[in-house]
């Protein structure tokens, strides 16, 4: 297993292609489906509400498991994401329409750590508000 | 109703083996709108020096959601679970999870904490073949809000 970006193309302060992804309702039932994570929150309207929401919300790890996609796609190999991290700070509100939310994903190297590992920082944001915080990832080059 | 600090450290029973299966980890992709090949293509995924079909870093979520329903019915952690959010997730990878894996889950109790009238709860699940050999250690930090 091997990453295709190597330690010697990056520094701290490298960054990453932005990635823009589109959530909508039939996301969240088909990652319900196969993470097993089937909570009310994320696909009904009234529970949503009656529980303090604005809406049906998007499941944390849906969010942070895009985020996680833009470092193994930089990366090259999935298999050289070794540690990952996240903060929920805001839910990513989902509306019942066509065009759902827009989660967007940009991300920068902050720093260079002992065996061939790096640190990459993430910014993850749904409507201009950062909805991950302290999202980091530790990728093997 | 504040978390009992004595819990911290307590362990669970290890879970029944979850198999691994090549379409479970190709549905999980198609979720993420992942098209790597190397979750759905072995040949590809051979290429990139795995035995089998690997599944995506936050895959493991599938196995911890499930064995740390165990911490939540334990009698002793009186959290409300009616109120509780996810307050923060962490992987460590030893290795990728990968098609034909035979894992077995042990949950324990991480951290608790109460901060205003919030109790957080860590619920750390370690995951290992059904030989023993480790593969992804998993913390999940619950928040239960407090009530009115």
């Amino acid at each position: 297993m091997a990453a295709v970006v190597r330690l010697a193309d990056v520094e701290v302060g490298t960054e990453l292609p932005v990635q823009s992804s589109t959530v909508t309702r039939a996301d969240l039932v088909r990652y319900a489906g196969a993470s097993g994570d089937f909570n009310v929150i994320h696909w009904n309207e009234r529970v949503a509400t009656e529980v303090g929401l604005p809406g049906v919300i998007a499941h944390g790890m849906l969010t942070a498991g895009l985020a996680a996609r833009a470092v193994t796609a930089w990366a090259g190999d999935p298999g050289a994401l070794v540690e990952y991290s996240v903060r929920f700070s805001r839910p990513v509100v989902v509306p019942d329409d066509a065009l759902g939310a827009e989660v967007v994903v940009a991300g920068r190297v902050a720093a260079l750590l002992d065996d061939d590992r790096v640190r990459v920082d993430l910014t993850v944001t749904s409507g201009g508000e950062k909805v991950l915080s302290l999202a980091r990832a530790v990728v093997q080059l | 109703m504040a978390l009992d600090a004595g819990l911290v450290g307590r362990s669970y029973p290890p879970s029944a083996v979850y198999e691994v299966g090549r379409e479970k980890i190709a549905e999980f992709a198609t979720a993420l709108g992942d098209p790597d090949p190397v979750y759905r293509d072995p040949v590809a995924a051979r290429a990139a020096g795995h035995p089998d079909v690997i599944a995506p870093p936050t895959f493991a979520i599938v196995l911890s959601l499930g064995a740390g329903e165990v911490v939540l019915d334990d009698p002793d952690v009186s959290i409300d679970y009616s109120r509780v959010v996810h307050g923060e997730q962490k992987f460590v990878h030893h290795r990728p999870i990968r098609a034909g894996d035979r894992l077995v889950a042990t949950a324990s109790i991480e951290a608790v904490r109460t901060v205003a009238s919030n109790d957080m709860l860590t619920t750390r699940v370690d995951l290992a073949t059904e030989d023993g050999e480790p593969v992804c250690r998993t913390s999940a930090m619950l928040v239960a809000r407090g009530g009115a």
